[in-house]
Order: structure tokens, then C-alpha cells, then sequence
């Protein structure tokens, strides 16, 4: 995934009219916003909120209910692990914690050198092959020591 | 020509089922191999994913779980033609999970095509519609009222009576609303539907848009499910092209298109007014009722939002009629359930079956014990609003009343198994921590009540004032499951207050605790 497209307001202003004509059309254009720039800056809302006739505090509320929304870029890569019951259950702290090691860093933090971003999410609905865990949009299951090694290997590159 | 067959299903591609169906093609290509390779749902049986099932002469031959790398030593062993090797399973529809279901819902997940519209139609698909189409409104609502389908999100409200409400509330617009943020642990039926036989919801949502006269449907859509959405959207297309959706329906006077809507990663919008705010477009905050969203739903419209596993059991209602549905059950309890068997457990997985189970039948039978091998201690039944029950409540018949006899709830079915290793203060300290993290903010019980009841029970874990600190937390849960607006903060103390009764050694200070062991 990664964000390869710095944030530019002719091109978001684009974004804006293809997907305004949508009934309730704000949530489908963050979700194009995020995507494509990595976060929604405050540039970003006042545009919204010019297309959409909207104000600034109502879409910057929205912004900030969603956690898949972030005001700031996260790393080029997202590394989302599952801390729900059911990984719980099959062993999910440990891997949880391990992957935090290997990271160097905490649940919610991007690493200094801007390579990843750890997230918790609560259940990707893989909790029959828990624990689980989402790198970019793709899914890995049943993790173990092995797996995580790789993972991590891989948001080094 | 073989065709082989590899689920397209989040279980088998989180285990490498992308790599394998890749390995196979190359590998195929290589020793000039007629294959075939169509791409599935999953069967359900989630410990044997990914599961890849071969056509011979003598049925479908699975083998699994298949990891990927070892493609090529299977075709070697004979896979193509349906050798024994030790991950053969056999034909997975003699399986013994597979065959003991009553698979009503699930009927061709697993085993058709998801994309194709003339696999559904060969599987009975689009029948039950065709037959709405000529009973017309009055008489579909009669079949679902009559089949006794209850709300399969947990809350259990009939469905029938909802779709009358909406039939008969003025106004030209309406809406149909398929709940898919499925953000309970331990489920994955809405999910594992979607990915493995999408036109069923579509089939079902068209027919909700006949009986209530909407024109237009949402599937919301966590964006967690990245498969489910890929897969759902190309089924729209599919259907939008076929003719099933559109200005219409099946060549019928009625009109039906729908879209699929991403959620955002807020739990709480699986609560169905937070969700329809955040089809507004709005931050997902709880709505007070009344007005029920039947008659001000959607943008202020009469407005049918129902779980995807209630909407896609309503082709088979339709297609067999209400009475053939309602033979299933018990009690107030009709029709199929999918349990979704998860957490520390041998065989997880879906297992659709009639209510009436016992929780000790689907733990220790179905579920075979533990994945770990160590005794079972607790089960959460109901995602993480659910009860925690210990093995002494294993005789609790599956079903609505019976769960909330036991002070617990079935919610939206999914069964989370954990060994002895748990310890059960963390897990209710757990359920409050989620609370907070997911609380929409809009009433103070739920908002204010989940971060004291975390701190409450940081004390008791530092073992400070054990007993009256667990006298607060009591009160406490009594104030939020009477005071909240919705279930989040209303359902919170049902995990908390389970743990503290059924498994209150683990709350004792820690020299107690100690001293015991």
C-alpha cells in the first residue's frame, strides 16, 4: 500500500466532486483521502468542508471518531495486530508483546525511521485461526514466532 | 480437464492460499497439467484451512491444511488424483463436522463459485426471490413472520414484524440496511457469507426492497474485511449486469440497487443507529429511541437495518416457505444458527446447526477441548459483550431465552474458548478497557462508567481494598446495564459480572490466590 501521493488540492479537489454526488458522501471521501495522502491534514478538512458545505468542526469531528482516520502520516507500512478475546485465548499477548520487541516499539507508534506504524484492532474476524494480524491490507493468520520474524523483516525493507 | 478447488475465503488466504493457488498454476504449467483452479468459499472446517479439495470421479477430495511450499510434493504424492497422503481428508462433505450440520444458510459456501451468478442459480440460487416477486409484499412478509426468523445480531427481534413496520410506514424512499460491521471477537459468519456466497445477501437484501417497497440498499462494511469488500462489490457489479439489481428486478416492475459502505474501525457502529449516522456521513454516535429506525431510519426514512445472517436466511424461507424454516428449533428459537466455534479450541470454525445444542456439546464434542491440549476453564458466548461461562453451565441449551436465563446472551453467536491459563480478572478488566476505547461518548454511563470501572479493577489487580473496590465495580455495572443508551455500555458488565461470579478466585488479593494454588 504506502502513500506515494504528497497531498495537493487541485488533485483532492478532484477526489472531492467524483464522490460528492454519493448519499452521505463524507465517509467514502476520507476513506479516498487516507488512502491516497496517508492521513487527513488540516488542509484537507477545509477543503472537505468547502465541498461538502459542511464546517471545519463537523468534519474534523468525524475525523477524529474513526481510528482508521489519522491527522498525522503513519508509517509506509501498517502493521495492525488483532488484541481481542479470541486471539487472547490462542496466545495473542505473547505474540503481541514480541512484535512490540522486534519493533522497538509500543502499540500507537511509528518507528523513527518512518518504516511502520503498530495498531492494535480489535478482531479481523480470523479468530478461527487466531492470533491474526493485518500488514497493509493483507492478512496473516495463525501467527507464531516464525511468522512474526518475517513480517517484521519484511516492514524493514 | 481437473478442476481444483482453493477457498478465496480470509481463513485459507491468511494461510497462504493466494501462494498455493500460484504454486499450483506454475507448477501446472510446467508438467503441461490440464487443470483447472476455481477459486471458493470456505467449507467452515477453519483448522483445515487452507483446504483444497480436487475433482474425481469419486466427488470432491479434500486435503488440508495445505501450507504453502508444499504444492509440489502433493501433486507428486497424487493429489490431482485424490491420493492418500496424510493431509487427505476424504470427501469434505462426508466429513463428520460437515455432515452433521443442518446447513440451511451456509448451504453453498464452500462448494460454488462466489462470483458466479450461474453457479448460484444451479445451487437454487434466486429462487426465493423469483418466488417474492410473485407473492408480492403482503405474502413475503407473512412467510418471514411465519418462519419465526428472529434478529441474528443478538438481539433477536422478529424480523417479520420489522419489515412490516417499514412496509407500512408512509413515504415514496425507503432503505435497506444490511449490518456488516462485524466487530464481535469470535465471529466471522457475516464474513465468511460474503466472501463465499455474496449473491445470497444480495438475493435476501432484494427481497427485504420487494417486501417493504425500498429502492435502495447499503452494505456496511468494516473495513477490516478487505476480502469481503472486494468480493462484495464485484457481486453487485455481477448482479447489477445479470439483471438481478437494477430499474428491474428479475424483469419485475420493481426497482432495487444497492452499494457497499466501508466503515471506519469503530466498533460501536455495529450498534444500528451509530451505523446509520455514519452512513450519514456523521461520527458514529448512538441515536436515542424512539423514533425507531423503522419509521426514521436512514436520512429520516423508514428504514429496514438487519444483520447480513438474518437478510441472507430469507431466500430459503422464501424459496421453501416460512413453515419448512420455523421446523427448526426450539422454543422461541427457530430456524438455524451459525455457530462460530473460536479462541483456544481443536476444531474452530462455522457449524451451522438448529438451536438446542448444549454449550458443553459444541465445546467439548464439536469443538473437540482445547487447541493447547489443557482442560477448558471459561467460554465467552456473545462476542465482548458476552458472558463468560464456566464448565458448570456447559448444560445451557444454544437459544435466545435460555442464555439470558443464565445471565448470559447468545448475541451473534461466536464462542470464544480459553484453557485454564486465564486468568479472569484481566479478562474483565479487558471488557472495560474495550468500553472505553470504543464508547461513541454520547451518555456518561458507558463513557465515564468503562474508565472507572478499568482503574477500579487496576486496584483490586494491585490488591488495594479488594472487597470494596469489587462492591464499586458491582454498582457500577448495575448503573451502566440500566443507564446506557446502548448495548456497548448497557452489555459491558455482562463479561465483567460473569467473571466476578462464576470465577471469583481469581479476584481475591494475591496472597489469597497464591495460598490456594
Amino acid at each position: 500500500m504506502g502513500y506515494a501521493h504528497a497531498f495537493d488540492p487541485e488533485d483532492a479537489a478532484a477526489i472531492i466532486d467524483e464522490l460528492k454526488h454519493l448519499e452521505g458522501p463524507l465517509l467514502p471521501i476520507l476513506h479516498a483521502f487516507q488512502a491516497r495522502y496517508g492521513h487527513v491534514s488540516e488542509a484537507a478538512i477545509q477543503l472537505i468542508a468547502g465541498g461538502l458545505n459542511l464546517s471545519r468542526a463537523e468534519v474534523y469531528g468525524v475525523v477524529s471518531f474513526y481510528h482508521d482516520f489519522h491527522e498525522a502520516p503513519h508509517g509506509r507500512h501498517v502493521l495492525k495486530v488483532c488484541r481481542a478475546e479470541s486471539c487472547q485465548a490462542a496466545g495473542g499477548d505473547a505474540i503481541a508483546a514480541s512484535i512490540e520487541d522486534a519493533l522497538g516499539i509500543k502499540f500507537g507508534e511509528t518507528s523513527s525511521d518512518g518504516q511502520v506504524t503498530l495498531e492494535a484492532v480489535y478482531c479481523l474476524g480470523l479468530c478461527a485461526a487466531s492470533p491474526s494480524a493485518m500488514l497493509d491490507g493483507r492478512l496473516v493468520a495463525r501467527l507464531t514466532e516464525a511468522k512474526v520474524s518475517a513480517l517484521v523483516e519484511e516492514v524493514r525493507l | 480437464m481437473t478442476r481444483v478447488f482453493i477457498p478465496l475465503d480470509s481463513f485459507a488466504v491468511a494461510c497462504g492460499a493466494d501462494e498455493i493457488a500460484d504454486d499450483l498454476t506454475r507448477i501446472a504449467a510446467e508438467r503441461k497439467l490440464e487443470i483447472e483452479i476455481v477459486r471458493t468459499g470456505s467449507r467452515g472446517m477453519a483448522w483445515l484451512e487452507p483446504l483444497v479439495e480436487v475433482e474425481t470421479p469419486n466427488g470432491r477430495i479434500g486435503y488440508g491444511p495445505v501450507e504453502p511450499g508444499e504444492v509440489e510434493a502433493l501433486v507428486k504424492a497424487g493429489l490431482l488424483d485424490g491420493a492418500e497422503h496424510e493431509k487427505h481428508i476424504g470427501r469434505p462433505d462426508e466429513h463428520p463436522f460437515i455432515k452433521a450440520q443442518t446447513r440451511l444458510v451456509f448451504r453453498r459456501c464452500g462448494i460454488t463459485d462466489p462470483l458466479s451468478l450461474g453457479d448460484y442459480r444451479a445451487h437454487d440460487g434466486l429462487k426465493g426471490l423469483e418466488r417474492a416477486i410473485a407473492l408480492g409484499p403482503a405474502g413475503i412478509i407473512a412467510e418471514v413472520t411465519e418462519s419465526g426468523l428472529r434478529g441474528r445480531g443478538g438481539a433477536g427481534f422478529p424480523t417479520g414484524i420489522k419489515w412490516k413496520t417499514v412496509a407500512d410506514a408512509p413515504g415514496a424512499k425507503k432503505y435497506i440496511v444490511a449490518n456488516a460491521d462485524e466487530g464481535d471477537s469470535g465471529t466471522f459468519a457475516d464474513r465468511m457469507i460474503m466472501e463465499g456466497d455474496p449473491f445470497a445477501l444480495i438475493e435476501g437484501m432484494a427481497i427485504a426492497g420487494v417486501a417493504t417497497g425500498a429502492d435502495k440498499g447499503f452494505v456496511y462494511l468494516r473495513s477490516e474485511y478487505p476480502q469481503a469488500i472486494r468480493i462484495m462489490q464485484a457481486a453487485i457489479e455481477a448482479a447489477r449486469k445479470e439483471g438481478v439489481l437494477g430499474a428491474t428486478v428479475l424483469g419485475s416492475a420493481h426497482a432495487f440497487d444497492m452499494e457497499v459502505r466501508v466503515g471506519a474501525g469503530a466498533y460501536v457502529c455495529g450498534e444500528e443507529t451509530s451505523l446509520l449516522e455514519s452512513l450519514e456521513g456523521k461520527r458514529g454516535q448512538v441515536r436515542a429511541k424512539p423514533p425507531l429506525p423503522a419509521h426514521q431510519g436512514l436520512f429520516g426514512k423508514p428504514t429496514v437495518i438487519n444483520n447480513v445472517i438474518s437478510l441472507v436466511s430469507v431466500p430459503f424461507i422464501l424459496a421453501e416457505g416460512g413453515a419448512a424454516y420455523k421446523e427448526f428449533g426450539v422454543g422461541r428459537s427457530r430456524g438455524t444458527i451459525p455457530l462460530q466455534i473460536a479462541g483456544n479450541v481443536k476444531h474452530s470454525g462455522l457449524y451451522e446447526t438448529a438451536f438446542g445444542l448444549t454449550l458443553g456439546e459444541i465445546v467439548d464434542q464439536i469443538g473437540g477441548g482445547t487447541r493447547s491440549g489443557r482442560p477448558v476453564r471459561a467460554v465467552q458466548v456473545g462476542g465482548p459483550l458476552g458472558a463468560y461461562f464456566p464448565r458448570a453451565l456447559f448444560d445451557t441449551p444454544f437459544d435466545y431465552e435460555a442464555f439470558a436465563a443464565k445471565g448470559g446472551l447468545i448475541g451473534h453467536a461466536g464462542i470464544v474458548v480459553f484453557d485454564d491459563t486465564v486468568d479472569m480478572l484481566k479478562q474483565a478488566h479487558f471488557a472495560f478497557e474495550f468500553c472505553a476505547v470504543e464508547s461513541c461518548g454520547k451518555c456518561t454511563p458507558c463513557r465515564v462508567g468503562a474508565v472507572r470501572g478499568r482503574e477500579t479493577l487496576e486496584k483490586v489487580m494491585a490488591g488495594e481494598r479488594v472487597e470494596a473496590s469489587l462492591t464499586l465495580v458491582e454498582d457500577l455495572c448495575n448503573t451502566m446495564k440500566f443507564g446506557s443508551l446502548c448495548a456497548l455500555g448497557g452489555f459491558t458488565p455482562y463479561p465483567v459480572m460473569s467473571a466476578l461470579e462464576h470465577f471469583r478466585e481469581d479476584f481475591e488479593p494475591a496472597p489469597m490466590r497464591e495460598a490456594a494454588e
